[in-house]
């Protein structure tokens, strides 16, 4: 009896002795749980305010304010106001007097060209465009802001350090000089970079724009959303209503889900051996790059139009077999109503993904430098995630500030659909 | 006539069909009003004039697209003199290269002569032909096979059965495709594969401890043979993937665990989405993360402590691919946690646990096979995972354990070999695609497995 309670009564303070251990334990996992959400978080806070630091400001593009005089001696010479001849003028010349006329101290070849590299190679053809608009402005002056190069561009928004030794500057003591003059003049104007968003690629950071990018990207999921979608509805239709349950609807269904985990660049190598060097179809275009990307949105398409389906209560087939319905008219007209918010919510995913999807389009082409828009899938082009891979690339200071814009504007595009698939789930998702 | 133009036609067609066969069908029982007289609804009568109409000449018009290229390329060919046609096979794609080129009014390498402009304009004269043919024989193709499913349409014809029956085909067609994109990844890699091992052995490949690709250009340049050792590479992959799931196991697993048993429902309706988004970043930009940001912070922190670290480390990729796949861990290991049981933590804590005690003992080893399944699948996320390592590791294959210098993977190596000049009858080029095989073979096995356990576990408590 004795010994009974004291065995009892140690049991107890062996408990009560560990609580103590016990609950410091219990605290530490939940601060360690604690810690490893706010880990997550601190990685994604970490990683966007990283890229919009350093790509806000290429939104805006420094240009000189200069009156220019449109010299008729030099532009049209001969008076015909003949385009084609025009075009060949020294439309440099034009851009450069009045720089010259700013600053009268500085003669001698070579720091004359010096001043001029002031203005980025693009602004002789800016005024040639604005001659092409209007014929009539030759013999007249007018007040335009030029393009400044990307350096300038630099140093006016605070990226070139001024205080590191002139040897480690992009930028030399005396252009320096000549920029703040400038600036006291209030000629150094920051004006809305609309060319970052028309203009193709360029050598120039100041001249690089994402358009071409974008259009190629847009022909790449045109191409993509035409053939994924109506083939992964059809294939989830006929694997969730219609296949019979054996060993081959099985082993379609094994390989649906193991495609969807093949490492991407691997359906780059069979876009490369197939649709390029056995159907010889064109190296870079989109409509290649759009069948890679459909080849491999297609599983997540599946899988999400199929749960879409499943997701349809019983009852509404039986329903409509019950009034005498076939099975492919319960299906179409039916089932696939209300199963559609859920898949179209699976393609806009689905499409998210292939926007941003860059290795496999690197194996089949799609990484040239191409300058002019395409038109059409099937001009060579590249795409928003690949135009970054290849400014990543290049050392200038001012492609870093583009390439970060560049996924800005990519990284919006995606929260848009995402956003958007989302607000469609909440608005369409049916409880039944 | 342009391509798309055709097909809008084509559309149109089927449009005019499906009315036109709608129509016919009401004709021949004498209106609406004899409508109960046909067999299938009126419409049925209508698609399957339409699609007769449509899918013969789409099947026609889409071959086309897929042979028109290399079908022209070879007319080309053999038109051109005998002198420009015998040279070898490189040489002549060179020159095919050109030709096409100047047909498209793009920039050629070499200097035009008559020749190559004949066989331009060549090219050209049978691009205009060939899209004339094409428009005249889809078009008659729809006129033709519309019109004969036009005349058939009677009231007794079964045409809802025959459009779903055509339906259905293209059903189990469409599901296919899932089968014949496997064996075309199979068959496109195992290939070239094949010829690549007939250059180079396939044990020289698997086991061979160096990897330096460059083949000499003549027989007797210094390092004649380029070796293809696998070895390193596949270490350098190890070793990136080792530190990517040293970050994302234990970071997305306690996540998992506190948004599935601590968090409120209002943090964990905050911060389970916006951890989703880190899946949702396009990979391309982790890897500009990882070379203009964490790669020089590294080097930086590496100097102040005294040790030298490679701009390239393989810690920089490695930490960022971490931070990819946290969401893959988290989300799987979410839902097995959820899928155990309440009945086993309810029963934990009838005994005492504490919560943590619950998770740890009781929680966990019963999501455990579960948790297993979605690290797997993870680390064949990063095995295969290209653009980060692309941007951010390097290009020097280091048989090395040391996370700050330099390594390779497979995919820098594919992407490496594959960018820019190919030749498809170099050791070089090939490599890639035994590369790929070896990639595939190894994340199949991977998800295989992993969706093996992953199902079996599932299978456990339902």
């Amino acid at each position: 009896m004795v010994d009974q309670q004291n065995t009892r009564k140690r049991t107890i303070d062996i408990v009560n002795a560990s609580l103590k251990r016990r609950y410091a334990r219990e605290r530490r996992f939940k601060a360690m749980g604690l810690g490893a959400v706010i880990l997550g978080l601190l990685f994604v806070s970490a990683l966007f305010v990283d890229i919009f630091s350093k790509g806000y400001t290429a939104f805006v593009q420094t240009h000189i304010e200069l009156e220019v005089y449109f010299d008729p001696a030099v532009i049209d010479p001969e008076g015909r106001r003949d385009l084609d001849e025009i075009s060949r003028a020294d439309f440099r010349k034009i851009a450069r007097a009045p720089l010259a006329k700013l600053f009268p101290e500085v003669t001698g070849r070579r720091d004359r060209l010096a001043l001029y590299s002031i203005l980025s190679s693009g602004a002789p053809y800016q005024l040639l465009d604005m001659v092409k608009d209007d014929i009539g402005v030759i013999g007249q002056t007018r007040t335009i802001d030029l393009i400044a190069d990307d350096d300038v561009d630099m140093l006016v928004k605070g990226h070139i350090d001024r205080d590191t030794a002139a040897a480690d500057r992009r930028v030399n003591d005396t252009m320096i000089g000549w920029i703040d003059r400038l600036e006291q003049l209030g000629l150094v104007k920051k004006k809305f970079n609309t060319r970052f968003f028309t203009n193709g690629d360029s050598r120039e950071p100041e001249l690089a724009g994402i358009g071409g990018a974008a259009a190629g990207s847009f022909y790449t999921l045109l191409v993509t959303l035409a053939l994924s979608f109506p083939i992964g509805v059809a294939a989830a239709i006929y694997l969730e209503e219609f296949a019979p349950k054996n060993r081959w609807t099985d082993l379609i269904e094994v390989n649906i889900n193991n495609l969807a985990a093949v490492p991407s660049i691997v359906f780059g190598l069979l876009g490369l051996a197939m649709f390029i060097n056995l159907f010889g179809l064109p190296r870079s275009a989109p409509l290649v790059g759009g069948l890679v990307l459909t080849l491999m949105t297609l599983p997540t398409l599946i899988i999400a139009s199929r749960a879409a389906l499943k997701s349809v209560p019983p009852s509404i087939r039986e329903a409509a077999l019950g009034v005498g319905a076939s099975k492919m008219q319960t299906v179409f007209h039916h089932v696939l109503p209300l199963a559609m918010p859920g898949m179209l919510t699976g393609t806009i995913i689905g499409m998210a993904q292939a926007l941003g999807e860059t290795a496999p389009l690197l194996m089949i082409g799609m990484v040239a430098f191409i300058v002019d828009i395409p038109g059409g899938p099937f001009d060579p082009s590249t795409v928003l995630p690949v135009q970054v891979y290849l400014w990543a690339d290049s050392p200038e200071r001012a492609f870093v500030e583009r390439t970060s814009a560049a996924i800005i504007v990519l990284l919006a595009f995606l929260i848009a659909m995402n956003t958007f698939a989302v607000i469609m789930r909440r608005r369409f998702e049916r409880r039944w | 006539m342009q391509f798309s133009v055709l097909i809008i036609i084509l559309l149109g067609v089927m449009a005019m069909a499906y009315h036109l066969g709608r129509r016919r069908s009401l004709a021949t029982v004498g209106g609406s009003s004899g409508v109960r007289n046909l067999h299938s609804l009126p419409a049925y009568y209508g698609f399957y004039t339409a699609l007769w109409a449509g899918l013969p000449a789409l099947l026609i018009a889409g071959l086309w697209v897929f042979f028109e290229g290399s079908l022209i390329t070879s007319m080309v060919v053999q038109s051109l003199p005998a002198a420009l046609r015998d040279v070898p096979p490189e040489r002549l794609g060179l020159l095919v290269n050109d030709i096409t080129n100047l047909a498209n009014g793009n920039i050629v390498s070499t200097q035009v002569d008559a020749e190559m402009q004949r066989a331009a304009d060549h090219m050209n004269e049978l691009r205009t032909i060939g899209q004339a043919a094409l428009a005249v024989v889809v078009l008659s193709i729809a006129l033709a096979a519309g019109s004969l499913a036009w005349r058939a349409i009677g009231p007794k014809m079964r045409a809802r059965n025959r459009v779903e029956r055509i339906v259905s085909s293209l059903l189990i067609g469409s599901s296919l495709i899932a089968i014949l994109t496997t064996v075309g990844i199979v068959l496109s890699v195992l290939f070239e594969s094949f010829r690549f091992f007939q250059k180079i052995p396939v044990t020289d490949f698997l086991f061979g401890l160096e990897w330096s690709p460059q083949v000499a250009l003549r027989a007797d340049q210094v390092g004649a043979t380029g070796a293809f050792g696998s070895v390193p590479l596949f270490a350098g992959t190890l070793l990136i993937s080792f530190i990517a799931l040293l970050v994302a196991v234990p970071i997305g697993l306690m996540a998992a665990i506190y948004l599935a048993d601590y968090a409120g429902p209002k943090l964990r309706s905050y911060a389970k989405p916006v951890l989703e988004v880190l899946a949702g970043v396009p990979t391309v930009v982790y890897g500009f993360f990882a070379a203009l940001t964490l790669a020089p912070a590294i080097r930086g922190a590496g100097e102040a402590l005294g040790m030298t670290v490679s701009s390239e480390s393989a810690l920089a990729a490695g930490l960022v691919m971490g931070i990819m796949i946290i969401p893959f861990v988290s989300s799987l290991s979410d839902d097995v946690i959820n899928a155990v049981p309440q009945s086993l933590r309810d029963a934990a804590y009838a005994l005492g646990a504490t919560r943590s005690e619950t998770i740890r003992q009781v929680v966990l080893p019963a999501a455990l096979p579960g948790i297993m399944g979605g690290v797997l699948l993870a680390a064949s996320r990063a095995i295969g995972e290209t653009m980060i390592v692309v941007m951010a590791a390097g290009l020097s294959a280091n048989l090395t354990a040391n996370p700050l210098e330099s390594v390779t993977t497979v995919t820098v190596q594919i992407v490496t070999l594959l960018v820019g000049d190919q030749e498809f009858d170099s050791a070089k080029t090939l490599a890639a695609f035994a590369l790929g095989l070896q990639l595939f073979v190894v994340t199949l096995a991977l998800n295989i497995v992993a969706l093996h356990i992953v199902r079996k576990y599932r299978e456990q408590y339902e």
